[in-house]
């Protein structure tokens, strides 16, 4: 359990996933209170059927997307740990996508601006879908002083993961 | 514009490659919703005057991809591929799960209206408005696994290229077929992910008469405007809620019917249906969760129930297969239809039909009438090309299979589908062997027989049904009542997952189409209007046929005559179907339709739908 206005963490079971992309639905109905696959902070990824995955902030011991960033668009919350976005400062260079070891930040598709899971100001939406239809692939827990960045990886690094787990080395040609 | 809609289709000629967007009139909209009904208007309304001219696999024929309003809303995501069908030669609503619905919505389009025939291999690349056809030839050929690998990597590489500040690009997603479908089989799917079918109708070979290997769509806007947000996040928990409770549908899909259907109903295809009933513990649906499921859950957009499941065979001659679950109808038509009782043969035989891009139930159904034959000795080892397709032998099941989707030697024979193969192996070999096709206006009926009664399909369900055998699509009496096709049709017309459906009153369905669009609809405007304008239009399409097969209600709205054998053994042993019944209800059916004593649709039903160019066009055929 996680007491109010502490720093949290989502925890994450990729291989679980289903591909329900319920995390995406509830994500974008929250922040833009459409359904908006391409806006929403989590993306589920299906670089191979039946390894789907969600890929999203990791919120990284250094932070090293708010470091790169050129004109300080990006901020540390005290409350959850989650990395904000600015979107009136922020110029869209990219830089900060570039800066993270799991490539996950991206463009806001209707904006000029980059989008990172904020979790949802401690009340994370994806979390609440996910354990509401006990696929329980994300789980909140706290925040502690944990190597996180291990969780930053590109899409290509985890699905080959996921890849070799579920179907076996064979399969790594479908990557 | 009306709530929930893009607005717009994309339309592509292929002859041309031109594509252009195309409108529509809102009380087309209102009428025909989207999906089944819309592309039974679309069709009609440019191929009505000459319908029984059009070869389904001819340029002439129109291949549609439309979803519907509540696609991406209702949980469950699917899309509704239509056309002239290539087995029954009306129109049929073959819907297939996936995000391209969504992500084709999301790029603005409700839909794509494909026409002509392109000269050499091409895919569609959709990326919001900008639309590309590109070349295709160096991945015609290749079967499903390659096919999706290639196009994913390309596609997202040009995204790459072309957006390079946008990020990480997410897969688009995509629809093509495999090499049965380039070789105009016409039991072809058209396919998503790997093992996700379109099936019925056999649109894939109407895509391969067209050259089309693939749809590839990337939709960055989100779904449209709703008329009440609240309202449908409301219905969305709702639908959500009620499939949660479904445990076992949960844990193992419709697949716990493989042994279910077989040994509690007696409903179930065994050696093409010689008989319906078997308890092999051995196909028991925990087999196969404990032998070879390797993922428990697996769905599609916004889905709560995950029917499917991941399969792969981890030891044995057929190790290294990878498919779906199968669900129960592949497990059913790939299993015991055939003589067999393992999950690794029918996971394995299963892969292959999905490799192939073929319909693992309309090619299980011609499988398993050519092992009849081959069993009766009708057809011998030589007319099958030196293969010996006994009931339970997985290889020669797969050979066969192979045959048919490079329409190879007799291959080129049962890739017409079970109907047609009947007629011309009647004509080689001078006796009616239609006796041994278990079909209904040339498509196979789907893996849940009449015969007990057991199960959820009545006598008349594939008798009436415009869609012929299609057991997503069986009618019922009263026509406003919970068996009714004009359901189906409404599923269909919204595209949505039916499955999640099950146990959601009718009520939130209307309420969930109102939230979305804004638009009333009471059973009674469906059922005698909306709903009955689409009926009468796919019944229409299907009697005018041609111009290879063409169906005469009163022979053609049958049964086939397996279903008056006894059936052989289990609990149900001796039962058979009521002759006399099926006419007392046939004769009802087309009372309640509004259809004559032969079956056509009545001038005046049509007339007061306002489809006085349909019943004229009936007019030859009463």
């Amino acid at each position: 359990m996680t007491r109010k206005n502490e720093p949290i963490w989502i925890a994450r079971e990729l291989s679980k996933c289903s591909g329900c992309r319920k995390c995406e639905i509830a994500c974008s109905l929250y922040h833009e209170n459409r359904i908006w696959p391409e806006a929403s902070r989590i993306r589920v990824f299906m670089l191979v059927p039946g390894t789907d995955f969600p890929h999203f902030c990791a919120q990284c011991d250094d932070y090293p997307c708010v470091q790169a960033c050129p004109v300080k668009a990006l901020s540390i919350s005290k409350e959850t740990g989650a990395v904000l976005v600015n979107a009136e400062t922020c110029t869209a260079c990219g830089k900060c996508i570039d800066s993270c070891p799991g490539r996950i930040p991206h463009m806001h598709p209707g904006g000029k601006h980059v989008l990172i899971c904020d979790l949802c100001n401690g009340y994370p939406q994806c979390v609440k879908v996910c354990r509401e239809g006990e696929w329980n692939v994300l789980k909140k827990v706290h925040r502690g002083n944990r190597p996180y960045k291990l969780y930053a990886r590109t899409p290509e690094e985890i699905t080959r993961d996921l890849v070799v787990k579920i179907y076996g080395e064979e399969a790594e040609k479908f990557v | 514009m009306i709530p929930g809609y893009a607005g717009k289709l994309l339309e592509v000629n292929l002859s041309t490659r031109k594509t252009k967007e195309a409108n529509f009139d809102e009380e087309i909209l209102r009428n025909y919703v989207g999906g089944r009904g819309l592309a039974s208007k679309i069709l009609w309304d440019r191929l009505g005057p000459k319908w029984q001219s059009v070869d389904p696999l001819s340029a002439e024929n129109i291949l549609l991809f439309l979803t519907g309003p509540l696609t991406g809303f209702f949980p469950g995501g699917r899309i509704c591929v239509s056309g002239k069908s290539p087995l029954s030669n009306g129109v049929v609503g073959s819907t297939v799960g996936g995000e391209f619905g969504v992500e084709l919505r999301c790029a603005g389009y409700d839909g794509i209206v494909a026409t002509g025939q392109a000269e050499k291999p091409v895919y569609l690349f959709i990326k919001d408005s900008d639309v590309e056809i590109r070349d295709a030839s160096y991945i015609w050929g290749r079967d499903a696994k390659q096919t999706m690998t290639i196009l994913t990597r390309e596609c997202r590489e040009l995204l790459k290229k072309r957006y390079s500040q946008y990020g990480e690009w997410k897969e688009p997603a995509m629809l093509y077929i495999g090499p049965a479908g380039e070789n105009r089989v016409r039991t072809a799917v058209v396919a998503a992910k790997w093992t996700h079918a379109a099936g019925y109708g056999g649109y894939g070979a109407v895509m391969g008469s067209k050259k089309l290997k693939a749809v590839v769509a990337k939709g960055t806007g989100p779904l449209p405007e709703v008329a009440d947000m609240e309202e449908v996040k409301r219905l969305m928990q709702k639908v959500c809620d009620n499939a949660y409770e479904n445990e076992l549908w949960r844990r193992w899909g419709t697949g716990s019917g493989g042994y279910e259907v077989g040994a509690k109903t007696s409903s179930e295809p065994v050696r093409n249906w010689q008989d319906e009933w078997h308890d092999e513990r051995s196909f028991g649906v925990d087999q196969f969760e404990n032998r070879v499921w390797i993922k428990q859950y697996w769905s599609d957009f916004g889905c709560p129930t995950c029917c499917l499941k991941v399969a792969v065979v981890k030891s044995g001659k057929f190790k290294g297969a990878i498919t779906d679950n199968p669900d129960y109808e592949l497990q059913a038509y790939l299993g015991p239809n055939l003589g067999i009782f393992t999950p690794e043969g029918n996971v394995f035989l299963a892969s292959v039909i999905d490799d192939l891009g073929l319909c693992g139930i309309q090619t299980g159904n011609v499988l398993g009438f050519a092992a009849e034959l081959f069993q009766r000795k009708i057809m011998t080892k030589e007319d099958l090309d030196g293969i010996e397709p006994k009931w339970g032998d997985v290889q020669a099941f797969a050979t066969l299979a192979k045959k048919i989707a490079l329409r190879e030697g007799v291959g080129d024979l049962l890739a017409e589908g079970t109907y047609r193969a009947a007629l011309k192996i009647g004509k080689m070999k001078k006796i009616d062997v239609l006796r041994y096709a278990v079909q209904s206006k040339g498509m196979g009926i789907g893996a849940h027989g009449i015969r007990s009664g057991k199960d959820y399909p009545e006598i008349i369900s594939y008798v009436c049904s415009v869609q012929g055998g299609d057991h997503t699509s069986t009618t019922g009496l009263p026509l406003d009542g919970s068996g009714s096709e004009l359901w189906e049709i409404f599923n269909d017309s919204g595209v949505y997952c039916n499955f999640n459906s099950f146990g959601v009153p009718r009520k939130v369905k209307f309420d969930f189409y109102k939230a979305v669009t804004g638009m009333e609809l009471t059973t009674k405007e469906w059922c005698k209007i909306k709903g009955s304008r689409i009926l009468q239009l796919q019944r229409a399409m299907l009697l005018l046929g041609g111009p290879d097969v063409k169906w005469i209600p009163k022979t053609n709205d049958a049964n086939p005559p397996r279903f008056y054998e006894p059936l052989p053994s289990g609990p149900y042993k001796g039962k058979t179907t009521d002759k006399d019944r099926v006419e007392e209800d046939k004769e009802r059916y087309y009372k309640e339709a509004g259809w004559d004593e032969n079956g056509v649709p009545r001038s005046n039903v049509l007339r007061k739908l306002g489809l006085e160019d349909v019943d004229c066009a009936l007019e030859k055929l009463r």
